[in-house]
C-alpha cells in the first residue's frame, strides 16, 4: 500500500516536471472525452425529441384512411374519395373489444376570417374523443360535446398558431370567426404541441363537430362520409390484433370480395415512429463511434509520450532497479503516470464536453440531453484508454536491463 | 574469519554476435566481514563485470557466487531485486542520483522499495545523511550540491538499509583529489567504526592505498592480491602523493 502510494507520488511529480508536455498529451484525451460527451448528448437529445413527438401524436394510434375507389375504370388515389362512414366508426367502437376510443374525421383546408384578419388552415370535423386519443388538453375554454356533434353546432376549437394569426392578443373565447363564410363560435383554445416528426406545425388546426363539417363545410358531395377514422387501442400489445380486426370488419361491411383490394387503408403510426426512433438510435451510435475514434487517437498520443518518457528516464529506471525496485514497481510507476494523465484529461474533457454541448445547443437550437451514465462511461473509457495505451511503455520500462540502463547517457 | 563474499571459479562470457568475449576466466575470491577491498585493473580487465555479478545485477555464465551464503543463480529478477535492496549498497562513479528530487528523498529510495512506512523512512534517511556529514542539506536538490556532496548523498543512500556490503564503482572518478580524500575518509570511518564491508573499484593506485586489501585484475583474472600492512589514513591529513 505504501509502495502504491509512493508510486502515485512519483508519477504526479514526473507529470508536473514536464507541464507543457503533460498538458498537450492530456489535450488528446480532453478532446476525445469532450467529443464523446457532446455527441452522446446530441444523439440522446434527438431520441428524446422523437419520444416526445410520439407522445404528442397519441399512443397506440391506428389511422384508418379512405382508400382508392374504382368506379367506371377510373382509379382514384388513396383518400381522394371518402369510402368510410360514421357508421364504420361506430361499428369499430362497438365490435372490436381492444378499441378504447374512435374518432372519425372529415377535414380539409379552409379560409378563416376574424375581423379584418384571415388565415388558411386545416379544419377537422371530428368527435370529442379526438382530444383523448391525441392526449391534447385545452389551454383555455371548454371542448365541444357529443350534443354539439349531434346537433351540428357551429362551434370550434382553435390551435395556437391559428389564434396567433387571427387574434393579436385578444382572448378568442366566445368570439365568432367565419370558416368558409359560416360563422362559428370559439369554445376554447388547444394547448401547443409543436412540430410533428415530419416538420408539420400541429398547432395550425381548427376542430369543429363532425356533423357540422359534413353539413356546412366539406360533406356536400358525399353525405355521411368521413375521410379518416382515428382508433386508439387499449394496450400497445393489442395494436396488431386491432389492426387485423378492423381490416376484417371493414371488408365485411364494405362487401369486398376475397380477390378485391381494400377500399381503405389501416396505418399503424406507432410503427412509423418506432422506425424513426431506430434511425435516431443508429445516428447516436454513429456519432458516439466517431467521437470514440478521437479518444483512441488521444490514447495513442499518451503511448507516444510515455515511450519518449521511458527512453529519457532510462537512467532513472536503472537506479531504481539497482536499489531494489521490482519489475512491478516500475510497471506501476509508469502505468499510474499514464492513468493519471488520462483521468485528469477525462475530468477536464467532461467539463469541455458539457460546455461545448451547451454552446452548440445555443447556436443550433438542437435538442441535447446529458445522462450521468454517458458521462461516467466516457470517464471510465478514458481511464481504460490510459491503462491500455500506457501498458506497453510501462512494461518496456519494467523489463530494462539495469546494467545497460545505468550506463545509458 | 566470517566470509561475506565467496566466489569460486567464476566465468562470464559475453557473446557479441558471433564473437565470444571472455570477460571473466575462473575467478576465485573470498572477502571477510569488515574488509575494505580495492579492485584495480585496466579497462577491459573484467573488474566491472565482476562488480556487476557481486551486485546481483548480472549472472555468471558458470561458477558460484555466494553473498552471506545466498546463491543468486536460481533466483528470479524480483528475488534478486529484494537481495539488492536489503544486502547491497551501490555507489557509482556518476553519483546516479535522481535529479529534481531532494537529497532526503534520494536517500529514502531503497526504503520505498523495502516498503517502509513514511515516518520511519524519513527518520532513517536523516540518520544516514548525518553519518556522511550532510545534516542541514536534506532538502537540497542534486543540482544545488557539489560533486563531493552528491557522492556523499549517494553513500548515504547505499547505507540507509544497513546492507552487508558496500559496492563502489570508481567512487572518486568524477571528483578532484581533495574531495576524493574526503570520500575515502568517510569510507575508512564507516569501515573502522561500523565494520561495514566495502569493495571498491578504482584505477588510481593512490585511492587503492586507502584500502586494507588490493586486488589486481588483468584479462579477466586476478593477478595480484595483497594486504596493505599500513593503509594510508585519509582522515589524519594523509593526502594523495
Amino acid at each position: 500500500m505504501t509502495r502504491l502510494f509512493a508510486s502515485l507520488r512519483i508519477a504526479l511529480r514526473a507529470l508536473t516536471v514536464n507541464k507543457m508536455r503533460s498538458a498537450l498529451t492530456m489535450l488528446g484525451i480532453i478532446i476525445g472525452v469532450g467529443a464523446v460527451i457532446a455527441m452522446i448528448a446530441v444523439g440522446s437529445g434527438a431520441k428524446k425529441r422523437i419520444a416526445e413527438q410520439i407522445a404528442s401524436m397519441g399512443s397506440n394510434l391506428l389511422i384508418v384512411m379512405s382508400g382508392s375507389s374504382t368506379s367506371g375504370g377510373l382509379r382514384g388515389g388513396m383518400g381522394t374519395v371518402p369510402t368510410l362512414t360514421v357508421d364504420d366508426a361506430k361499428a369499430i367502437q362497438a365490435e372490436i373489444p381492444g378499441v378504447k376510443y374512435v374518432a372519425p374525421n372529415l377535414g380539409g383546408v379552409a379560409q378563416v376570417i376574424f375581423g379584418n384578419q384571415n388565415w388558411s388552415t386545416i379544419v377537422n370535423g371530428t368527435t370529442p374523443e379526438v382530444l383523448e386519443i391525441r392526449d391534447w388538453p385545452l389551454s383555455s375554454g371548454r371542448p365541444f360535446t357529443q350534443q354539439d356533434v349531434d346537433g351540428a353546432a357551429k362551434v370550434c376549437l382553435l390551435g395556437k398558431t391559428v389564434v396567433e394569426n387571427l387574434f393579436g392578443g385578444i382572448d378568442p373565447s366566445g368570439q365568432v370567426i367565419r370558416i368558409k363564410s359560416v360563422p362559428f363560435t370559439v369554445l376554447g383554445v388547444l394547448s401547443s404541441k409543436g412540430q410533428s416528426t415530419w416538420g408539420q406545425d400541429q398547432d395550425d388546426v381548427i376542430f369543429v363537430p363532425l356533423r357540422t363539417a359534413q353539413k356546412r363545410l366539406f360533406g356536400m358531395q358525399f353525405p355521411g362520409m368521413v375521410k379518416q377514422i382515428a382508433v386508439q387501442a387499449r394496450e400497445p400489445e393489442l395494436m396488431k390484433d386491432v389492426e387485423s380486426q378492423i381490416n376484417d370488419l371493414l371488408r365485411q361491411r364494405h362487401h369486398i370480395q376475397p380477390a378485391q383490394d381494400n377500399d381503405f387503408n389501416v396505418r399503424n403510426l406507432t410503427e412509423v415512429m418506432a422506425s424513426a426512433e431506430q434511425s435516431a438510435n443508429v445516428m447516436s451510435l454513429l456519432l458516439g463511434a466517431i467521437a470514440s475514434i478521437s479518444l483512441i487517437v488521444g490514447g495513442i498520443g499518451i503511448m507516444n509520450i510515455m515511450l519518449v518518457s521511458v527512453t529519457e528516464r532510462t537512467r532513472e529506471i536503472g537506479i531504481r532497479i539497482a536499489v531494489g525496485a521490482k519489475g512491478n514497481d516500475i510497471l506501476f510507476q509508469f502505468l499510474i503516470e499514464s492513468l493519471v494523465l488520462s483521468l485528469i484529461g477525462g475530468i477536464i474533457g467532461i467539463g469541455v464536453g458539457v460546455a461545448g454541448t451547451v454552446v452548440l445547443a445555443a447556436f443550433t437550437q438542437w435538442p441535447t440531453l446529458f445522462s450521468t451514465q454517458a458521462i461516467l462511461l466516457a470517464f471510465l473509457f478514458s481511464g481504460s484508454v490510459g491503462v491500455f495505451f500506457g501498458f506497453y511503455p510501462a512494461r518496456k520500462a519494467s523489463l530494462l536491463n539495469p546494467i545497460e540502463a545505468l550506463r545509458y547517457e | 574469519m566470517d566470509s561475506v563474499i565467496q566466489v569460486r571459479d567464476l566465468v562470464k562470457v559475453y557473446s557479441l554476435g558471433e564473437v565470444e568475449v571472455q570477460a571473466l576466466r575462473s575467478v576465485s575470491l573470498s572477502v571477510g566481514r569488515g574488509e575494505f577491498v580495492a579492485i584495480m585493473g585496466a579497462s577491459g580487465s573484467g573488474k566491472s563485470t565482476f562488480m556487476n555479478i557481486l551486485g546481483f545485477l548480472d549472472r555468471p555464465t558458470s561458477g558460484q557466487y555466494l553473498l552471506e551464503g545466498i546463491d543468486g543463480q536460481n533466483l528470479s529478477m524480483d528475488e534478486l531485486a529484494e537481495i539488492r535492496n536489503r544486502k547491497i549498497g551501490f555507489v557509482f562513479q556518476g553519483f546516479n542520483l535522481l535529479s529534481r528530487t531532494s537529497a532526503l528523498e534520494n536517500v529514502e529510495l531503497p526504503l520505498v522499495y523495502a516498503g517502509a512506512p513514511t515516518a520511519k523512512r524519513k527518520e532513517m534517511a536523516q540518520r544516514a545523511l548525518s553519518e556522511v556529514n550532510l545534516k542541514g542539506r536534506e532538502h537540497h536538490h542534486p543540482s544545488q550540491l557539489s560533486g563531493g556532496e552528491q557522492q556523499r548523498v549517494a553513500i548515504a543512500r547505499a547505507l540507509v538499509n544497513q546492507p552487508s556490503i558496500l559496492l563502489a564503482d570508481e567512487p572518486t572518478g568524477n571528483l578532484d583529489s581533495k574531495t576524493s580524500v574526503e570520500i575515502m575518509s568517510i569510507f575508512q570511518r564507516l569501515n573502522q567504526e561500523k565494520g561495514i564491508t566495502i569493495i571498491m573499484i578504482t584505477h588510481e593506485p593512490d585511492i587503492a592505498a586507502f584500502a586494507k586489501r588490493n586486488i589486481l585484475f588483468r584479462d579477466g583474472g586476478i593477478v595480484d592480491d595483497h594486504k596493505n600492512s599500513v593503509p594510508a589514513a585519509a582522515a589524519s591529513g594523509g593526502g594523495l602523493k
